[in-house]
């Protein structure tokens, strides 16, 4: 069933781009990442131009979202204040992003610098995260805790103007989310991901937020940085294609949900366990493409 | 494109004086392509007849060549090289005059129709397109470039060449198929037919081809592109209403 991408400028097969958005769906129902690390890069493999994809992969990244925040939300799962600071700095950052974004284009070098930062962080986090869930199913030997973890990380506690954070459980200087909120937004931007899958050990590890509120608080900063991102790209790039994040909306709007359904049933280091192998699997095909020959050596660009 | 015609026109006028040369009757199938929500690419009839003045006999070796030419434009090739074992972009060249599509059918290869001088002057095959190279750079650069950009346009089948496309029948009919791919930019296109003798063209004709996308396609493009703000609130409030919409879905169930 071929239908035609209106700003894309070509034709794509609806049920391959619907079933592309019902797996990433079922991760993010399963594991609870936003799965825009997933969406770009195939749609980019899938041959639909990469500021494209990005764009559209982001708007797709709201949908999903939205739903995880409510549920979250009903939980008391949110700490807002601390979300509203992130989501300051996401704004800004995001807006740093598209200045690089068009910087990066008009000098052609898009489309390395997203793959360079795509294996970069992928490949770390999937061995970070292969470890830690290869540590719980006991693939490898626990190591015995040098010294107890610190909640404060030394530097954060520098930082001067402390606010109180009180269902993070945090007595600290805005700054620290806030450049942490900026880091995210540019991510956003530059590689159409929600920046969940950073965001949250960053929120865990470095700022020590209480665990209860972290996978929400991030959904909720994820929600409104992929908003506001959707209108930059809409009104800078002109590159988001309704038709294209509709597929792929209903897609992972029905897959998130079984995934949920699912996820009650399987033991979550054995999940982690697989989204570190696929998250691996995509990050060495980016490396492969970045290192081979490609076929075509020339692209081109309008002006 | 109105300067490209009336050039056309003044190249052929000489050859309109003699009523001793035939003449062209060119039509195209369609003088409007749609690309609506299921269009995978077209196909395109460029058909006619050579009318010979005083009905004379039609004569061995006469041929014809069909160019379908899209609105020209400006853009930047690059080339990748690898840099730290990275294959990047590293060189690039603009051309200010790039069709966005050319596709040349002949009823024989076109380096046995015409010379080189006579297919340069009518843009007759791919490598002789007027590409306007926009840098001083030197001339074997800038063929390597010109050579990289036609390879990679006609690998998306944008650019191509079909040597024995055009059949004439008894000497008087012909007709050529042109595929127009799925991603082929909108625009206004030409449809020029040459009817070349011994060599020489002797005649030509032009008729105009529109590409268009048209109803819903057609909106969403110019949302996009004219109310860029008001379309990424659709897009945004799009994906909020199914994202909700499937999770109450699915709670109720």
């Amino acid at each position: 069933m071929d239908i035609y991408l209106p700003v894309a400028g070509l034709s794509v097969n609806a049920l391959v781009i619907i079933a592309l958005g019902g797996v990433v769906g079922l991760l993010s129902g399963m594991i609870g990442v936003g799965g825009g690390f997933l969406t770009t890069p195939i749609l980019i493999f899938y041959g639909i131009p990469p500021a494209v994809a990005v764009a559209s992969a982001t708007t797709q990244i709201t949908g999903t979202s939205v739903s995880a925040v409510l549920a979250h939300r009903r939980r008391k799962g949110v700490d807002y204040r601390m979300g509203g600071v992130i989501i300051a700095g996401g704004l800004l950052g995001a807006a740093a992003g598209g200045a690089i974004f068009r910087l990066l284009q008009n000098l052609g070098q898009i489309d390395t610098a997203i793959a360079i930062l795509y294996v970069v962080l992928l490949g770390s986090i999937g061995i970070l995260m292969a470890k830690e869930a290869g540590t719980e199913l006991e693939i490898f030997r626990k190591k015995p805790a040098a010294r107890p973890a610190r909640r404060h990380n030394p530097v954060i506690a520098m930082l001067p103007l402390r606010w109180r954070f009180y269902r993070s459980g945090l007595y600290i200087s805005p700054l620290a989310p806030l450049i942490l909120g900026m880091i995210g937004g540019m991510l956003t931007v530059l590689l159409g991901v929600g920046g969940g899958f950073i965001m949250v050990p960053a929120m865990i590890y470095i700022l020590g937020m209480s665990a209860q509120v972290v996978v929400g608080t991030s959904l909720l900063q994820i929600l409104f940085v992929t908003a506001a991102t959707t209108m930059i790209h809409a009104t800078t790039t002109k590159s988001v294609d309704i038709v294209l994040a509709a597929l792929l909306l209903a897609g992972s709007v029905i897959g998130a949900q079984v995934g949920a359904r699912f996820a009650q049933r399987v033991k979550p280091e054995l999940l982690r366990m697989f989204l570190a192998i696929v998250i691996l699997v995509v990050a060495i095909r980016m490396a492969i493409g970045l290192g081979w020959r490609p076929e075509e050596i020339y692209t081109v660009q309008l002006l | 494109m109105r300067a490209a015609r009336a050039l056309f026109v003044a190249l052929l006028a000489p050859l309109a004086i003699g009523a001793t040369e035939p003449k062209l009757v060119p039509d195209v199938s369609q003088s409007r392509i749609e690309i609506r929500y299921s269009f995978t690419g077209a196909e395109l009839l460029l058909f006619g007849a050579i009318i010979y003045p005083g009905g004379r006999a039609p004569r061995e070796g006469t041929d014809i060549a069909v160019v379908l030419k899209g609105p020209v434009q400006p853009l930047v090739a690059r080339e990748k090289q690898k840099v730290a074992g990275i294959w990047m972009n590293v060189e690039s060249a603009r051309f200010r005059s790039a069709p966005s599509f050319y596709a040349v059918a002949s009823s024989r290869p076109l380096s046995k129709l015409v010379d080189e001088r006579t297919s340069a002057i009518y843009e007759l095959g791919l490598n002789n397109l007027q590409l306007s190279p926009g840098t001083g750079a030197p001339l074997d650069v800038q063929r390597r470039f010109e050579a990289g950009l036609i390879d990679l346009m006609r690998r998306h089948q944008l650019y191509f060449e079909d040597p024995d496309g055009v059949k004439i029948s008894e000497g008087v009919l012909y007709r050529a198929r042109i595929s127009i791919p799925a991603r082929v930019p909108v625009g206004d296109y030409t449809a020029e037919t040459f009817l070349i003798q011994d060599g020489r063209v002797i005649a030509g004709a032009v008729r105009e081809v529109r590409i268009e996308k048209l109803g819903f396609e057609r909106f969403v493009a110019t949302a996009a592109e004219r109310w860029s703000f008001a379309y990424g609130l659709t897009a945004v409030s799009l994906s909020l209403l199914l994202g909700w919409a499937g999770s109450a879905m699915f709670r109720r169930g």
